[in-house]
């Protein structure tokens, strides 16, 4: 009995000690694992969406929450004077959560573009999503009417051969996205001016 | 006491060398080897939960009831390993990114539990830091000189932190692109074992 008791007492405090530990770790590491992100991850994606900006994308990012939901907005001035933003979205693919960076066009309501940011998925693999920008670029160009599904779901978006899991978690950011920006566009024309 | 503080701090360096001579710990071995950096990234991050997870589990080996030691153990080593990972994320993103999954997997790394199980639980911790230090020392020298042969082979080239290369092969060189897939590091373990067992050969 004494034996059991001190094993459950033993393991009881390590795993509480262990929790708050990293809870501290975590706490004082968390701005800056989020900078890093921002610059390796985010901007690079943004810069891929606007290459021609002729603002600071990401000097000019304002929050909107919206219920439960805190959206960090990325707007983008283009050089012919039309507004757009970016913003992400996550779909669940095989490794994990699926990050999409999404740029829309505020005048007409279409994809700019889209870019895969933060994944754990194979490379090679799913990780062809990223590193190779020929399936998401299907994305630019089209209206928020699109169907966000691969088509062997009876949607409008080619699958990448083999990634099945990667391209589906894609489509979820993207529908996601399509429907966050429907719902925030008044909120977000108000941020903007 | 300096004599085995010395002794334990220099097995892990050559005759218990993990990956060559204990042939423990392949898993991050095999995978990460690609380039010297990402070897040397790996058998840090490596070292630094081995030196705390043997301090600390030694310090605490006559708490630790011996039914539950392993669950204690994992914990332990679970904590350092999330802490490097958060580390790492905040400092060294781009290590990070390229090291990938195989930062958390370090918890299921042979060569961290066995030290604690053969080791930490039975010595004092000045021993057991020795020990682990030394075993981690060996671990990223392995992972390097992996590294190295591979990427020279692999690829002609030798980067170490900072994008361009401090060696190149000439440009007559054609790479032989398999030893940075997943077979060149079963064949770069394979030779440098052989190595290994001809140089220790009595």
């Amino acid at each position: 009995m004494r034996e059991m008791i001190s094993m459950i007492v033993v393991l009881t405090v390590f795993t509480a000690v262990s929790g708050g530990l990293l809870a501290a770790v975590k706490s004082k590491t968390e701005l800056r694992i989020e900078n890093q992100v921002l610059k390796f991850q985010k901007a690079p994606a943004i810069k891929d969406l606007f290459p021609e900006a002729t603002n600071d994308p990401l000097a000019e990012r304002f929050t909107i929450k919206s219920g439960d939901i805190e959206l960090q907005i990325f707007p983008g001035k283009l050089a012919d004077g039309s507004k757009t933003v970016a913003f992400e979205t996550r779909g669940t693919g095989f490794g994990g959560a699926v990050g999409l960076m999404i740029g829309i066009n505020l005048d007409s309501d279409e994809i700019v573009g889209a870019r895969v940011t933060t994944h754990s998925e194979t490379p090679g693999i799913g990780a062809r999503a990223k590193d190779d920008p020929s399936f998401v670029s299907q994305f630019a160009g089209m209206s928020l009417d699109t169907n966000f599904a691969v088509k062997g779901d009876g949607g409008d978006i080619d699958a990448m051969s083999g990634a099945t899991v990667t391209s589906k978690a894609v489509c979820v950011a993207a529908a996601q996205a399509k429907k966050l920006y429907q719902s925030l566009k008044p909120e977000i024309l108000k941020q903007i001016k | 006491m300096a004599q085995s503080i010395a002794k334990e701090f220099t097995k892990g360096l050559w005759a218990e060398i993990p990956p060559f001579r204990l042939v423990l710990g392949l898993c991050p071995t095999l995978a990460v080897t690609k380039s010297v950096e990402n070897g040397i990234g790996m058998g840090i991050a490596t070292t630094f939960v081995l030196v705390f997870s043997n301090l600390l589990i030694s310090l605490l080996r006559n708490v630790i009831p011996s039914k539950v030691r392993i669950a204690c153990y994992i914990v332990i080593i679970a904590t350092f390993v999330t802490i490097v990972e958060l580390l790492m994320q905040a400092y060294t993103y781009e290590l990070f990114l390229k090291l990938g999954i195989f930062i958390p997997l370090i918890v299921v790394n042979c060569i961290v539990l066995g030290r604690a199980e053969a080791f930490a639980g039975k010595n004092t911790p000045i021993l057991s830091v020795a020990d682990g230090l030394g075993m981690g020392i060996g671990f990223t020298l392995a992972l390097a000189s992996l590294g190295t042969v591979r990427e020279i082979l692999g690829n002609g080239t030798l980067t170490i932190w900072g994008g361009t290369p401090i060696f190149e092969m000439g440009a007559n060189f054609m790479p032989f692109k398999f030893m940075i897939e997943a077979p060149g590091a079963f064949i770069g373990l394979g030779l440098m074992l052989c190595m290994m067992n001809l140089i220790g050969k009595k």
